[in-house]
């Protein structure tokens, strides 16, 4: 499932004269793992919020697998989420009172998947990300790279054909950060996930098959990648 | 080019307002409205506690004034019983050489068949009042002429009798005697503040002619002289005073006309209070909520140096800030609410104690300070729980975990918490263990207070306020209150694991956040627990009296010529009419008046109908019955539960009735409820009042009708037997229990009016609450959305949480409303007011409000969800950072 989107702009009512993404281009095949990088406030959590189905853009258009999201309603748009996305944040947000194998096993009790292959898929991705010996603990027990691992976790669990990953390390010490970062490139390539990363950390980037710079609203490749 | 004004610069506040902005007034302005809502919860309940206070204090002090008024500068009165006293006593009391004027009173209480009341009617010698009465001497002046107070046919009303009965001087007023109208010229008005209260004045002979009370008075007022040793003038004068006369000073004739109204003014100021209790219980939720709001914010602080206590104080200066504008305010609306209620139900709440007076408030500056105080003090007592948890903040564990939305970003290799479930709570989730011995020792205080309350030797005494009753309610609430963590968990534990992701969710969100969620449960349960204790009180008050009224209105017609004590009587002449009649199966005369048992007590209703042994039963809802034969020499009676509780007149008692002049051995063969006379009633066979009285007269008559004779004719066969153009009235069973509960009805509008405020404190509270936790949790909302979460689906889950919670918070309102309904009818009540009254649960109306509150809870919880469906939800999942 591809990512493709044209001329995206969005500018917001508070500071109507500056547009924060400004005839944006971008498309992001099947298994590929790219990057968008910049600083505090150029826009990248728009773009993967548009992208997303989460905002509305003034103008251009986001299509997934050739799906304009701009014609489907909030519930097609989030039933499309639910099936076909996953979402790693910077800040986690597991939820407190699940245990880890519930969290990550929340996308597919979302989609109504149970059973035998649920919890195969859920043992394969708790070992994946090394975390199989802590499935019944409490998110509170754990360290933020395990956190952040039982997040990844969540996110691939239904296998989505598109993830989305917001500032993944922004909270993780580097040597962490790098294992989370290879953890996410690895499933992502397994899975022929559509990969985005929105990070300011070029370290981050690093890893994508294409970088991107969002700079002034406007999107642009970094050429040598 | 230069400016012509100089930029202003730039200061920085002092560093103290710096710091009380950053730690006290910046959280409150931070959640203004849950501030908002605090202050006024907070404002509410000052507000009904002073409104209740002052009109009861209106009452008190116009009762106390308005019986000292009558009595003027005397220092004592001898009253009689309700037949009066023998007038010859007046000049043997005058003779007494430390009596320096005696002055006689017969004093009336006048039906007035043209307005449906009674107006009480004092009876004096004009030459001897004006001695008592300073105010009256100018009137006394005018006595002489025949326009004066010796005037036959005349009576002069105060000023507010005068306005109430819209009646000028030359107006005629119409009274009842027996049951024909008499009428009296009103000759003038008596000064202007000689008398508080709605009287006429009338030469004390006349009224003894017009009245049929000749050679009797009621009450003789004695002025010492100067000098007098008032222990010895008590003893020369009791000495000589006929049985059932009572020497009292007018201080205690003014207690005497407060004590009967006491527990209703008790009650209802208590009832008043229990919103400001709310109200507390609403600053809690708030400042608990807020504080998990702010951990990561009180970490910080901590971390910066700000020390454990002066977090404390600054939680606690927050509280005093919330409840100094609430009583503020609350006394304001307080104000303002008396006025209204003052206006609106009278000086006695609608309860019909003080009819006769019109009062105007008073707003004393000390009661509003110290109803001020109350409102600060609930306002930081609410403060104090929170006030220790923000103080027990772990500063590292918060600053590394987010804020309240689930996430949590601590370093690598080091625990994270999370901020809104149970595992983060630190030293209140170690409490926890604790709260279920808290609350036992709690509940068995309450069981211990109710025991020692309704023991055969009761911690309270009669009459007293029910202060055991009151304490054992509030360990009960405290008690729940201690508990609804653990009844959560333990509740939620159970709650089945299937269904749609979301409710999975739900269910999941509530086990791990059984504690904080315990907050809205405990608002929910205290305030429906009392609702509940208020609608079953209140429902088997009501069917107890219907029942009551069914038992005590067994014949087919009643004949009513007027109350214990009026004017309005059936001679003995239209007796013998009336039994003479054909169409009557059975006629029972019956006779009323009042007589003292003991001094210092309030006076008891004597009955005097056609009753014995064999069939009072029968006749009177018995409650216990005598195991002894009627002892030699004594008559049988049959006393109520106040006169009981009052008198200690149990089964077998034998006691001195004081009938008239003479006093009966009188044996207790009975004891009966009785809820119209709360000073006690004494039930005897009427041959022996005859007998002792000699008073032939009747105050009403029952009729049962012969077969086939219907109530209609027999009516009509009445009244033309009765005096043309007689006042009385002939109703059926079923309309005196119609007007009876209709004044029950009236009665208790103040009561509902006061429960449907605390109710109201309460649902705002749990508005409040589950808002604040939906606010909290916006970022958890975020993610959901993100992860594909429908809107509706979230909806669903915030109104499943609402509505579990709700239910459980009415489910355990009902188990604790119920038996704090136990002890209001049982003990408070039964201790206020001398009744008994049989337990009836208003299911319907109880089934209405808890479908009413759980929905409330579970759209509150949906509607405070749409607000965090927005775009914000979505931003909030990158606020923590």
């Amino acid at each position: 499932m591809s990512v493709d989107v044209r001329n995206l702009s969005r500018r917001f009512q508070s500071d109507a004269d500056r547009w924060v993404l400004h005839d944006v281009t971008l498309r992001v095949e099947p298994g590929e793992y790219v990057a968008v990088m910049g600083e505090s406030g150029a826009g990248k959590s728009t773009l993967l919020n548009l992208v997303a189905g989460l905002d509305r853009p003034d103008s251009g258009s986001v299509r997934i697998d050739g799906v304009d999201l701009g014609a489907l309603d909030d519930d097609a748009r989030t039933l499309l989420r639910r099936r076909r996305m996953g979402f790693v944040f910077q800040a986690f947000h597991l939820l407190p009172y699940l245990s880890v194998a519930r969290n990550v096993a929340l996308p597919l009790a979302l989609n109504g998947i149970g059973g035998p292959a649920a919890d195969d898929r859920l043992g394969e991705l708790l070992a994946a990300v090394g975390l199989a010996d802590r499935a019944d603990s409490a998110p509170a027990e754990l360290s933020g790279g395990e956190m952040q691992r039982v997040a990844i976790a969540r996110a691939l669990v239904h296998r989505p054909a598109v993830l989305l990953a917001d500032e993944p390390t922004g909270n993780l010490d580097p040597r962490i950060a790098s294992t989370v970062l290879a953890l996410l490139r690895e499933q992502v390539k397994r899975d022929g996930s559509a990969g985005i990363l929105v990070t300011h950390s070029a370290a981050a980037a690093a890893g994508a098959d294409r970088i991107y710079l969002l700079e002034g609203g406007r999107l642009r490749l970094v050429p040598g990648r | 080019m230069t400016t012509l004004v100089e930029p202003r610069t730039r200061r920085l506040p002092a560093p103290w307002r710096q710091r009380v902005s950053t730690t006290v007034t910046g959280p409150l302005r931070q959640s203004p409205g849950r501030t908002l809502v605090a202050i006024l919860a907070i404002a509410l309940g000052v507000a009904l506690g002073l409104a209740v206070h002052l009109i009861n204090r209106v009452a008190a002090n116009e009762v106390q004034l308005a019986a000292r008024s009558l009595f003027g500068i005397a220092d004592l009165s001898v009253q009689g019983t309700g037949a009066g006293l023998d007038e010859t006593l007046y000049p043997a009391l005058a003779r007494l050489p430390m009596i320096a004027v005696a002055s006689p009173v017969l004093d009336i209480r006048a039906r007035l068949p043209d307005r449906s009341r009674t107006l009480q009617l004092l009876g004096v010698d004009a030459f001897r009042v004006r001695e008592m009465q300073a105010p009256l001497a100018a009137l006394g002046a005018t006595a002489v002429r025949t326009t004066g107070m010796l005037a036959a046919d005349s009576v002069w009303l105060s000023p507010t009798a005068a306005e109430a009965l819209d009646l000028e001087t030359g107006g005629e007023l119409l009274v009842q005697i027996g049951l024909t109208t008499q009428r009296l010229k009103v000759a003038g008005l008596l000064p202007a503040g000689a008398f508080r209260q709605q009287l006429g004045m009338l030469d004390i002979a006349e009224a003894q002619q017009r009245f049929g009370r000749l050679g009797r008075v009621d009450r003789i007022d004695l002025r010492l002289v100067p000098g007098t040793d008032g222990a010895a003038a008590h003893e020369a004068v009791t000495a000589i005073l006929p049985p059932g006369a009572r020497l009292v000073t007018p201080r205690q004739a003014g207690d005497d006309a407060l004590r009967l109204s006491r527990a209703y003014r008790t009650n209802l100021t208590a009832l008043a209070l229990v919103a400001l209790f709310t109200g507390a219980f609403l600053v809690y939720s708030t400042q608990m909520l807020v504080v998990a709001r702010r951990r990561r914010e009180i970490a910080f602080l901590h971390a910066m140096g700000l020390t454990v206590r002066e977090q404390l104080a600054a939680t606690l200066l927050g509280g005093a800030i919330v409840g100094i504008v609430g009583a503020a305010l609350g006394v304001a609306l307080g104000i303002v609410a008396a006025r209204a209620g003052l206006a609106a139900f009278g000086a006695d709440l609608g309860a019909g104690y003080f009819r006769a007076l019109t009062p105007s408030l008073v707003v004393p500056v000390l009661d509003c300070l110290v109803f001020l105080l109350l409102g600060v003090l609930a306002s930081i007592g609410g403060s104090i729980a929170p006030a220790r948890e923000a103080a027990a903040v772990p500063p590292a564990a918060a600053l590394r975990s987010g804020g309240i939305g689930g996430s949590a970003a601590p370093r690598d290799g080091e625990p994270a918490v999370a901020a809104h479930t149970d595992a983060r709570c630190g030293p209140t989730a170690r409490r926890l263990g604790t709260a279920p011995m808290a609350a036992a020792l709690l509940w068995a205080l309450a069981a211990l207070l109710v025991w020692l309350s309704t023991g055969s030797a009761p911690l309270v005494h009669s009459g007293a306020v029910p202060w055991a009753g009151y304490l054992a309610i509030a360990c009960l609430l405290l008690g729940a209150v201690r508990v609804a963590p653990v009844l959560a968990r333990a509740v939620f534990d159970r709650l089945p694991d299937g269904g749609p992701a979301w409710r999975r969710i739900a269910t999941a969100q509530l086990r791990g956040a059984a504690r904080s969620t315990a907050i809205s449960l405990a608002a929910v349960l205290v305030s429906f627990s009392l609702m509940v204790a208020m609608a079953i009180m209140v429902q088997s008050f009501r069917e107890s009296l219907d029942t009551w009224l069914q038992r005590m209105l067994p014949a087919d017609l009643y004949l009513r010529a007027g109350g214990t004590g009026t004017t309005g009587y059936i001679d003995a002449e239209t007796q013998r009419r009336l039994e003479s009649l054909p169409g009557f199966a059975r006629i029972d005369f019956l006779s009323s008046t009042e007589t003292s048992l003991r001094e210092g007590a309030p006076r008891v209703t004597v009955i005097a109908r056609s009753i014995a042994p064999s069939n009072a039963a029968e006749l009177l809802p018995l409650r216990r019955d005598a195991r002894g034969p009627v002892p030699d020499g004594a008559v049988p009676v049959w006393v109520s539960e106040a006169a009981l509780d009052l008198h200690g007149l149990d089964v077998d008692t034998v006691f001195e009735l004081p009938l008239g002049e003479r006093s009966v051995r009188a044996s207790v063969r009975g004891v009966w409820r009785d809820y119209e006379r709360p000073g006690g009633a004494v039930v005897l066979p009427r041959a022996t009042y005859l007998e002792a009285t000699g008073d032939e007269r009747a105050t009403g008559v029952s009729f049962w009708l012969a077969p086939g004779v219907s109530a209609d004719a027999a009516s009509t066969q009445l009244r033309d037997a009765l005096p043309g153009g007689g006042v009385y009235e002939i109703a059926r069973p079923q309309e005196i229990r119609g007007r009876s509960l209709d004044v029950f009805d009236r009665t208790f509008a103040v009561t509902y009016v006061i429960e449907a405020i605390a109710v109201l404190i309460g649902l705002v509270g749990i508005s409040a609450g589950i808002s604040t936790q939906v606010l909290a949790r916006r970022g958890e909302f975020g993610m959901l959305r993100h992860v594909g979460v429908l809107r509706r689906e979230i909806a669903r889950l915030l109104a499943f949480e609402g509505a579990v919670q709700g239910a459980l918070g009415v489910a355990a309102g009902l188990a604790v409303g119920s038996l704090v309904s136990l002890i209001l009818i049982y003990v408070v009540n039964r201790q206020s007011f001398h009744w008994t009254m049989d337990l009836h649960v208003p299911w319907t109306a109880l089934g209405a409000l808890t479908a009413l509150l759980v929905t409330a809870a579970a759209a509150t919880a949906a509607i405070s969800g749409r607000s965090c469906m927005g775009p914000d939800v979505v931003r909030a999942v990158r606020e923590d950072w």
